[in-house]
């Protein structure tokens, strides 16, 4: 019977001539973009972002916001304690560390992007190919990036980095994300397999959908969040190797940044009477590790929401006026009718 | 008139570690528009097998699938051809819509591909594929699959799946995942579709009761063999081979019923 009302709803609408002004005007694209980033509409998520964006300001409007250029030299104030004119002191040659750390931003921001997004790229481009092709292709690709995967890459940047005198920023993001992109293709490679065999790619694909078509319109954007986590992952990956190779002095110190900051400060042994030259650099990397880390953990809340810790499920139970430790299912009673065989009764304890 | 050909069909799969399968052996069968064949058998007789070579999603080992006497080309323009005129609604309607994409999507990629109808009039298009299928389009078209019931997105299906204006159509049990109340409206629709564009329907099923009410023809499929084919009632009330006989057996009859109720109900508990 239920059929019978399914199609009767639909119907007296049927009868009506269709006016194509009073139809729905499809979702533009700005509305379709807008719901993409659903994923990162969650506490976790957000205060990731606001703490980037900060980030973001200062790298951008950084000569606007540092007291003075990074590299000017004061040699009337060496080594001096936070004060109102230094707020975070200055170095052994009189730099502000302050203003250090503010143009610092931009180096760190900048191959963190340029590392993520050129990491990512490979990674959507090896992993999705290999995922969806079959047989040796998809095999050969799987074991390049396993290759990859095992990579020494903190040697590997060493190496190629000092082959150069003056490598580029382009230069070393590119070797942190040549280094860094296997990761995310593994895991694509895997999601995307599984994605190969649903029915909808199938019936895409009955449909004669082209080949490009089939990934790019119909998987990649049931991939978007596993995209986005792992740019999240390789720029997390490229801050921390670039001010690593920063600190142990692989990149040349024209590239200022915050591992820059904490070789001078190793260098000239600041470690550990003079902390103000150290601490907020070191400061500043976790800050942006737990940004990035937070951003993750929401996207990873949004693709799988049972991870949501059990303490917010407790929470919104005793909101509700549940405790959380007793059973979730409301028994009801019933009466066992009189006069039945007994049995029926749950009540009895021998079961 | 549409024809086509299924003749001397085997398909192999090579399973890692215990040789082959051969899931099809020797298949020979024919549909012609406005004709239903009923393909029955348990799971794992090659039911599915058969679709996915009818869809082309896979090839045959050997034999020849041709429509109207011309073999299927193997790429290109024609094996498009050959897609437009045969299509397939999915078993699970839960799985064969696109999460990501709206109604409108899925039923403007087919009308597009094939290019239907010209493009200024692909919404209409959509609009009167909605209504065919009892849908009500204005509410319905810019919806997700996630916001509608199993049965509409069955309908929606039959939909993309009538978009191209096929001439024949492979339902694999299309209403085995829904919901046994709706069940009987998406099969009298698909019969209702049937009549009004004179479809050849390969039904996929194991329900017996089903098969016989909507097809003309049964073939009975067991371990990739065609075990018994005829008009639907002399299968299933003269069946033939023993196979048949115990998958008429297994479906519950009507006529018997259970032991008395109150009974059932106090030995469950």
């Amino acid at each position: 019977m239920a059929t019978e009302t399914d199609a009767s709803a639909a119907e007296p609408t049927l009868e009506k001539p269709t006016q194509p002004a009073g139809r729905p005007t499809p979702r533009s694209s700005w509305v379709r973009v807008a719901e993409s980033f659903a994923m990162f509409r969650n506490r976790k998520s957000i205060a990731g972002l606001i703490i980037m964006a900060v980030f973001a300001v200062v790298a951008v409007f950084a000569p606007l916001i540092a007291p003075y250029d990074p590299l000017e030299k004061d040699y009337q104030s060496l080594r001096q304690a936070p004060s109102w004119h230094h707020l975070l002191g200055t170095t052994h040659m009189g730099e502000d560390v302050l203003s250090q750390i503010i143009y610092g931003t931009r180096g760190v921001l900048t191959v963190g992007l340029i590392a993520g997004v050129l990491a990512t790229f490979v990674a959507v481009l090896i992993g999705v190919t290999a995922g969806y092709l079959a047989g040796w292709k998809s095999e050969s690709l799987s074991a390049l990036t396993n290759v990859f995967l095992v990579l020494p890459g903190l040697p590997l940047i060493i190496i190629v980095a000092s082959q150069y005198d003056n490598p580029s920023i382009i230069l070393i993001s590119a070797v942190i994300a040549i280094t860094g992109w296997a990761w995310g293709a593994r895991v694509l490679r895997a999601q995307t397999m599984s994605l190969r065999n649903r029915d909808f790619v199938q019936a895409a694909r009955a449909n004669g959908e082209p080949l490009y078509r089939i990934i790019t319109v119909e998987m990649l954007p049931n991939l978007t969040a596993i995209i986005a986590s792992s740019f999240v992952g390789t720029v997390t990956a490229a801050v921390l190797g670039l001010t690593t190779l920063a600190f142990i002095g692989v990149i040349p110190i024209t590239n200022l940044n915050w591992g820059t900051i904490l070789f001078w400060a190793q260098q000239n042994g600041a470690f550990p009477d003079f902390w103000w030259w150290y601490v907020p650099a070191g400061l500043c990397i976790a800050l942006l590790g737990i940004a990035l880390s937070l951003i993750n953990f929401g996207i990873d809340e949004y693709v799988n929401p049972r991870l949501r810790s059990a303490g917010e499920r407790a929470r919104a139970m005793r909101k509700k006026g549940l405790s959380a430790t007793s059973g979730v299912t409301a028994v009801r009673m019933v009466d066992a009718t009189p006069g039945e065989d007994g049995t029926s009764t749950s009540s009895k304890p021998a079961g | 008139m549409t024809t086509l050909d299924f003749t001397n069909v085997t398909k192999k799969y090579h399973v890692r570690g215990s040789g082959t399968l051969l899931a099809l052996d020797d298949v020979n069968f024919s549909l012609t528009s406005g004709q239903t064949i009923a393909l029955v058998g348990q799971s794992g007789s090659g039911k599915s097998t058969i679709a996915k070579i009818l869809t082309q999603l896979e090839r045959a080992t050997s034999g020849e699938i041709l429509l109207d006497g011309k073999p299927i080309p193997r790429r290109g323009r024609g094996l498009r051809r050959y897609r437009q005129q045969v299509r397939m609604v999915f078993q699970d309607p839960f799985a064969s819509l696109n999460p990501y994409h709206t109604i409108r999507h899925h039923l403007e990629r087919p009308l597009r591909l094939d290019h239907v109808v010209p493009k200024d009039q692909v919404e209409d298009e959509v609009y009167s594929l909605l209504e065919r299928v009892r849908l009500d389009p204005a509410s319905t078209i810019d919806r997700r699959p996630h916001e509608l019931s199993g049965g509409q997105r069955q309908r929606v299906a039959i939909a993309r799946a009538l978009a191209s204006r096929p001439s024949l159509l492979i339902a694999d049990e299309p209403v085995s995942m829904l919901d046994v109340s709706i069940r009987l409206g998406v099969l009298n629709l698909l019969a209702d579709l049937q009549r009004e564009s004179n479809l050849g329907v390969l039904y996929i099923t194991h329900d017996l009761a089903t098969a016989r009410h909507f097809s003309d023809e049964i073939m009975v499929l067991h371990h990739g063999v065609v075990v018994e084919r005829g008009p639907s009632d002399d299968v299933i009330l003269n069946p033939q081979h023993e196979y048949t006989l115990a998958l008429r057996n297994a479906s519950p009859d009507p006529d018997k019923h259970f032991a008395g109720p109150a009974e059932s109900a106090s030995t469950r508990s």
